[in-house]
């Protein structure tokens, strides 16, 4: 990793200093452009030489802890390998210039991957249709309750202004309930992991919209009593959504729909392999039971027979007129959908239950060689399924050490930090996800490196304490950043940067 | 160990109450749910005259680590909040039981207090909690 520190691009400015300072040079001059619509000061853009800008990004790139460098079980994000194949499949020429308003005559072969796609999600999830214009796993949540709201409306019930939410449920869930106007209300978690069924009982009935479920749990737990959380929701006349950020773990092997829910999302970008985190473009496909089909977002892939032919064309609203409608412009991500699309197709049927096997096998041996080194597990009975709890509350009593601060010191073992205080309900803990991806031999390496932190918290807390050393920051004032929260820039004229 | 007061009343969801002289009730978290949430970075107060039951959602406290909802203990009127805490969250951190109040009560049933939690049994709450 370079330590060095890296200077903003606008730092590298200098008046006058462009990219064709030895090559030929022309002027673009816009002449048609009326004159009170032409800005009046130049836009604060940095004036570096093409050498400049390539080293600045490339220094940039050489900063990244990232998947393509590191082991990164981050818990609930799935950060597994993205195959090359993937990448440079979807950016075929064809793909990449295809305009996103060209006509469907000439997108049979964009179309037809995407037709492809919609009948691989429907099948690997037991969903009715699926519909893959949410760009994001949010704004794939935000469909699903708008279509429930849409079917509650449709049949003139609107007297359900409740979604329950699980209290060990992704804060999206609670966000989205409230986007979508209705009211949350929290649902206990048993002392086994699992949804509370009498707390539940308890608490539906004809006020109940849906429930929103993480199945398996962010617990890291599959929750066995899914058939009786099923019919209690339905017998009240509640919908069930599916919370897609697992899938991982049941990919082939367990459906979604056969479990009784009415709508999914799913997260393409982590379970079918598209580099995520930091923000950048995602997939968040809906699936949906066939009571739900015609509330469906638009636009969604069709085909039809025509002359002896196959021939993809876009449904629309004309198509499904009780559609919640459109979520953005065009239709979802391209790229991310590509990227789905070939790795549903390296995979096949019989490499998407592997993708289970192996990512619940190596969670449960990452878990079990924790144990034997002495951690301790939020739900120690219970099998792992993707992912699972570690919890510090020992060590934050006996050596006043707490989970951020083995976070921090595993970034200078070289390890990308486990999600840490997320379910809120385990006190001091470490969500780790290691995926299908990694080797035994990296497992243990990162048994190894715990075991090391913990004898470091035992002989001097300090040590962990101050960590990272090795980063190019050391640790962040999380509580300024929070409290004092400012994400603008303030650039400076050009000319007092460079004075 | 965390500071739990004996002269005050508790409730599970670790909100401390103290009935002032004149029948109104001072409202805040404990010293052991500060020490859980970590620092605050944001608190979100009730409106004054604002009624609430016996514990309904009233107020948000924001951590680093989580925000998390803070009950009415008792039912009753909400007649005054701490205001300070909007600039100075981190108060709720140092002094949970002073300064750091949050907001006072006319309680409807002046006895609903005394069915609340004496410092022995809060204690116990926080002891069985930790294991």
């Amino acid at each position: 990793m370079n330590n060095t520190h890296t200077p903003l691009i606008f730092e590298h400015s200098r008046p006058g200093r462009v990219n064709t300072t030895h090559t030929q040079r022309s002027t673009a001059t816009a002449h048609s452009i009326p004159g009170s619509l032409l800005r009046k000061t130049p836009p604060c853009l940095p004036e570096v030489s093409e050498m400049d800008a390539v080293r600045h990004y490339t220094r940039l790139s050489q900063k990244n802890f990232s998947i393509d460098t590191h082991f990164y079980p981050l818990g609930s994000c799935t950060m597994k390998h993205n195959p090359r194949a993937c990448n440079s499949l979807a950016m075929l020429p064809g793909f990449l210039r295809r305009h996103p308003l060209s006509s469907e005559q000439h997108g049979q072969g964009y179309l037809s991957c995407l037709w492809d796609l919609q009948e691989i999600l429907k099948d690997v999830t037991g969903m009715s249709a699926v519909s893959l214009t949410p760009m994001a796993g949010a704004q794939g949540e935000f469909a699903g309750v708008a279509m429930i709201r849409a079917y509650h409306d449709a049949n003139q019930n609107s007297e359900r202004t409740e979604i329950l939410v699980p209290d060990a449920a992704h804060g999206t869930n609670p966000a989205t309930a409230t986007m979508c106007g209705y009211t949350t209300r929290e649902i206990p978690t048993d002392g086994n992991g699992d949804v509370d069924v009498e707390a539940l009982r308890a608490v539906v009935g004809p006020q109940t919209a849906g429930i929103m479920l993480t199945n398996p749990s962010t617990l890291g737990v599959f929750d066995r009593r899914i058939k009786d959380i099923a019919e209690i929701v339905h017998d009240a006349g509640g919908l069930l959504y599916y919370d897609g950020a697992n899938l991982n773990a049941i990919l082939g092997k367990v459906k979604p729909g056969d479990m009784g829910f009415d709508v999914i999302h799913m997260n393409l970008h982590k379970t079918f392999s598209t580099p995520h985190g930091g923000g950048g473009p995602g997939a968040g496909p809906i699936g949906v039971s066939k009571r739900l089909q015609p509330f469906m977002p638009i636009p969604v892939v069709g085909k039809k027979n025509a002359a002896d032919k196959e021939v993809y064309y876009w449904l629309t609203e004309k198509d499904l007129p009780q559609s919640i409608g459109r979520l953005s412009a065009f239709m979802g991500n391209a790229g991310v959908l590509l990227r789905a699309y070939v790795y549903a197709l390296l995979l096949g049927r019989e490499g998407m239950t592997r993708v289970a096997d192996y990512a619940t096998l190596n969670a449960n041996y990452l878990m079990a060689r924790l144990s034997q080194a002495g951690f301790d597990m939020a739900l120690p009975q219970r099998r792992a399924t993707h992912e699972f709890i570690l919890t510090l509350k020992r060590q934050a009593r006996e050596q006043g050490v707490t989970a951020m601060d083995f976070a921090k010191r595993l970034l200078d073992y070289g390890f990308h930090a486990p999600t840490t205080y997320f379910p809120l309900i385990v006190p001091e803990c470490l969500l780790i996800e290691p995926t299908e991806s990694e080797s035994k031999e990296t497992l243990d390496a990162f048994v190894e490196a715990m075991a090391a932190i913990q004898q470091e918290a035992e002989g001097d807390a300090a040590t962990l304490k101050g960590a990272p050393y090795t980063m190019p920051l050391r640790r962040l004032d999380d509580v300024k950043a929070a409290r004092e929260l400012d994400l603008r820039y303030k650039t400076k004229p050009v000319s007092d940067i460079n004075g | 160990m965390s500071n739990v007061p004996n002269e005050l009343r508790y409730t599970k969801s670790h909100e401390w109450v103290r009935t002032e002289a004149d029948g109104s009730v001072t409202v805040g978290i404990t010293d052991h749910a500060q020490e859980l949430l970590g620092d605050m970075v944001f608190i979100e107060l009730p409106e004054t005259e604002a009624n609430y039951t016996a514990g309904e959602e009233c107020a948000v406290v924001e951590s680093v680590k989580a925000a998390s909802d803070v009950y009415s203990p008792i039912t009753g009127e909400v007649i005054a909040v701490n205001e300070e805490l909007a600039d100075a969250p981190e108060t709720v951190n140092q002094d949970p039981y002073d300064t750091g109040w949050m907001f006072k009560m006319q309680p409807e049933d002046a006895g609903e207090v005394d069915e609340l939690m004496d410092a022995e049994a809060y204690n116990e709450l926080i002891a069985e909690e930790g294991h």
